[in-house]
């Protein structure tokens, strides 16, 4: 496929801006790093040989009793030192880098938990003893995917509702004006709490809470957006062609809000993934066990003692934020028609 | 007694030449006009004089005096002192150039406040006297208005009157009335030319309008691309110019009607369009009144000839042009072709539309800046034709580039990499292309230099000569409305004022409205 010379433009000017670039290859990367967590902290082996066979645990449920009879038919605990000596007995084993999963108990990491930075834990353990590398490495899984399904479809939500309003204008747009300062005076965390109380919250359940009051950031600009775009010549000129509505919108408006829109992408994004944490820190986020960032830090003000846990959270709640500040700054240049002459 | 000497200066930027060795001199009592079209250098010329050029911008070579003192080897107070006091200036756009935070006398005194100190009685008697001078009538309860409760021509009047606070003796006017409709125009330059007499002022009026330069210049500079090309007393210069490039200045000012049409079908007829907008007041917005835009207004467009649209600001005349599109709502009939605009469906009306095209103002909002010009051009046919193949349609948009003068290799650009004239052309193809029956043209050339003006002029003709397109032409200016229209009207507050043939109109104008435009535009006959 061939770039429109528009694009080739566009791509340039985010080529040229450096720290955005940087920025992107470094979420780039966390992202495909905390995308394959299973990979790289798990407390089972990546692969194994067993008796003259392949085997990857990391990925395939085995019994324990594959190992030896008297063992129980359950899955197998690789932690185990029983275990690890029947596998070698019969073959080898290639751990993951981080031979911990985010709800693996190190039982002996030497100092009453949470246990300082050592060889086997970096970055230590938290208060019930688990590594808190292998938390983070999910946390960031779940943060960053639970934020960019939030964004997208609070962003889709928000500029069709914008564009409906700032299009028609009139009843259209003072009806729905009400119904935002309405629906927006909501106590969300209340509602929330309570909601809490009646089902159980899960990735899915918080999701589609959020997004009942989320998908409202855009649709103030992208209403002005619009409203502005009525009276633009090229969109009369395109009224007195007698182009369809959507298509007006779609092709001769849109591209007008588009930039406004992604300049707020980013904070909509670092938004999402600080409400997670927020809501994470109160208790009334992800069920309890869960790999959150949010919990680290609850974790990291309890345990003043063992700085660890607070300087984590901190570097990659804030490392992860200001990532996606440098990306979207290179978006926005890069969409800006001033400097993609 | 010369007040002010500009010998071989040259501007540039880096290392390109904005002004190339000019040099000029202006004396007491003497209005010396420097024309140019956008991008000529004059205003960095006229900036220079108070040391006043935009950062980046350098004076290279050249010497400035203004009132015996060489401004290059002033320092930062010495010049302070000069602007105000030995030269004033007015600029383009006086809504810009008033703080509107600060109650018009409070402004006028600060100018005063910064040559010379005085009780505050004698202040504000100074104040209103200036005031007054200006034309600004109730002048004591005026003064404590802020910018935005004036008019145009009022903020304009301030400003000159900032301008003339300390009694300076050259008056430098920017382009003072381009923001101005023709009969504030002429009020505004008949002040300062009072001005001028009353207090022996030297003028230099930097204007692209050579109109003005007739009417209200003793000599003229011409400027073209940084270089002054023929400067000469103002009747010898429109006498005799010398310069091709001042020949065409003069040309585009200066059109021939059009050729008679002799197509007789009547394209379009509209009755009695009325458009009102409600008054609302108090705190439950109720409808307490109406304003006419336009009121009762009907015309007639007959094939192949050009209805000009004349009116100031705010006569609702571009109201009419979006109404006959149906683009905003409307009271009447308009007929297309025999059917009623007001009364079709939707999809009825989508399909008439292909018939009625409409050419705005502004070459830059028109054209949506992230399409290509193909989409542009090529989007009118993707609604009424969805069916043509691609290659079809290229060609057809091809066809349509070159009609309008546009290089084949158009089609493949974007807006902003064409000049004003260009994109007015491309917006040109663009409403062409469907082969249209009537063609509003609302504004079409105001936005475009005169040269550029005259060669879309002269394109709008001969397109109606090769098509039969019926024109509505809308325009505030009398010398461009005179270069395409068969029959003109006159509006004035949503009413026609006058309307009949165009070449009986000008020679022999009925209504007095009619006659003050004419007269500010300088085409009253002297009968």
């Amino acid at each position: 496929m061939r770039l429109s010379p528009l694009w080739q433009r566009r791509l340039a000017v985010f080529r040229a801006h450096r720290r955005g670039r940087f920025s992107l290859f470094i979420f780039a990367a966390v992202f495909v790093i905390s995308m394959g967590a299973n990979f790289i902290a798990n407390d089972k082996p990546l692969l194994m040989d067993y008796r003259g066979q392949l085997y990857i645990p990391a990925i395939q449920p085995i019994a324990e009793s594959t190992f030896d009879p008297s063992f129980l038919p359950t899955e197998a605990d690789y932690t185990n030192p029983q275990v690890q000596a029947a596998i070698n007995a019969h073959g080898w084993m290639i751990w993951p880098p981080i031979p911990y999963r985010y709800d693996t108990i190190v039982w002996n990491a030497g100092a009453a938990a949470p246990s300082p930075p050592s060889l086997r834990n970096w970055l230590g353990t938290d208060e019930v003893s688990r590594d808190v590398l292998a938390r983070v490495i999910y946390g960031l899984r779940l943060s960053i995917l639970f934020g960019f399904g939030l964004t997208i479809v609070a962003s889709i939500i928000g500029i069709l509702a914008g564009a409906v309003q700032g299009f028609y204008g009139g009843l259209t747009d003072l009806l729905f004006q009400r119904f935002i300062e309405i629906w927006s005076g909501m106590p969300q965390l209340f509602l929330l709490i309570v909601l809490s109380s009646i089902i159980a919250p899960s990735f899915w359940v918080l999701l589609i809470f959020l997004l009942l009051f989320s998908w409202m950031t855009l649709t103030g600009v992208v209403r002005a957006e619009f409203l502005r775009a009525r009276n633009i010549d090229y969109v009369r000129a395109a009224k007195a062609l007698g182009v369809a509505d959507m298509r007006i919108m779609l092709r001769h408006m849109l591209p007008n809000a588009m930039i406004a829109t992604l300049t707020f992408l980013p904070f909509i994004l670092s938004d999402s993934v600080t409400l997670l944490a927020s809501l994470d820190f109160l208790g009334f986020g992800m069920p309890p066990g869960s790999p959150s960032l949010g919990e680290l830090v609850a974790e990291a003000k309890d345990n003043l003692q063992a700085p660890w846990l607070g300087v984590t959270a901190f570097a990659v709640l804030g490392g992860i934020l200001i990532l996606l500040i440098f990306i979207g700054e290179a978006v926005r240049d890069s969409f800006d028609p001033r400097k993609t002459q | 007694m010369t007040l002010l000497t500009v010998s071989n200066l040259s501007l540039g930027a880096g290392a390109k030449t904005l002004v190339d060795d000019i040099s000029f001199a202006v004396a007491a009592g003497e209005t010396l006009a420097i024309v140019g079209e956008s991008g000529s250098g004059k205003t960095l010329s006229a900036l220079t004089i108070l040391n006043l050029l935009p950062p980046g911008i350098t004076r290279m070579a050249g010497r400035v005096t203004l009132d015996g003192i060489d401004i290059s080897t002033a320092s930062p107070a010495a010049m302070q002192k000069l602007r105000g006091a030995a030269a004033g200036m007015i600029f383009q756009e006086p809504m810009s150039s008033l703080n509107p935070l600060q109650r018009i006398g409070k402004q006028i005194a600060e100018a005063i406040q910064l040559h010379e100190k005085l009780p505050r009685a004698v202040l504000r008697a100074r104040v209103i006297a200036l005031l007054r001078e200006v034309g600004l009538s109730d002048a004591e309860r005026r003064m404590d208005d802020y910018p935005h409760l004036l008019s145009g021509g009022q903020r304009q009047r301030v400003c000159i009157a900032i301008a003339l606070a300390n009694n300076p003796k050259l008056l430098i006017a920017d382009e003072p009335t381009t923001a101005l409709d023709v009969t504030l125009e002429k009020q505004i330059l008949d002040l300062i030319a009072r001005e001028q007499k009353a207090r022996g002022l030297g003028v230099l009026l930097i204007t692209h309008d050579l109109s003005l330069v007739r009417r209200y210049a003793d000599r003229v500079l011409v400027m073209d691309q940084g270089r002054a090309i023929e400067t000469g007393p103002t009747a010898a210069i429109f006498a005799r110019p010398a310069q091709p490039q001042t020949i065409r200045l003069l040309a585009a000012r200066n059109f021939d009607p059009p050729p008679p049409s002799n197509h007789a079908a009547v394209t379009l007829e509209a009755r009695n369009l009325t458009v009102t907008f409600p008054i609302l007041r108090g705190a439950l917005r109720r409808k307490i009144g109406e304003i006419a835009a336009v009121d009762n207004v009907s015309l007639t467009l007959n094939a192949g000839e050009t209805l000009g649209l004349v009116g100031e600001s705010g006569s609702g005349k571009s109201t009419i042009a979006l109404l006959l599109l149906r683009l905003i709502a409307f009271q009447g009939t308009v007929l297309l072709e025999g059917q009623d605009l007001a009364r079709l469906s939707r999809k009825r009306l989508r399909a008439m539309r292909a018939k009625l095209q409409i050419v705005f103002q502004d070459p830059y909002g028109s054209l949506a800046p992230r399409l290509t010009i193909r989409d542009i051009v090529a989007e009118g046919l993707t609604v009424h034709t969805p069916d043509l193949d691609r290659a079809t349609r290229d060609t057809r948009v091809a066809t349509a580039l070159r009609e309008v003068g546009l290089p084949a290799d158009a089609a493949n650009r974007y807006p902003h990499e064409f000049s004003g004239g260009q994109r007015q052309r491309i917006a040109i193809a663009r409403a062409l292309i469907l082969q249209p029956r009537v063609l509003v043209l609302d504004e079409p050339t105001s936005a475009l230099d005169v040269t550029v003006q005259a060669e879309i002029l002269l394109l709008l003709r001969s397109l109606q000569q090769r098509y039969g397109i019926a024109y509505l032409f809308i325009s505030h200016d009398l010398n461009v409305i005179r270069a395409l229209s068969h029959k003109i009207m006159v509006l004035n507050a949503g009413k026609v004022v006058e309307a009949g043939d165009a070449t009986a109109i000008f020679a022999n104008p009925q209504a007095e409205y009619t006659k003050t435009l004419l007269a500010a535009a300088g085409l009253l006959n002297a009968a």
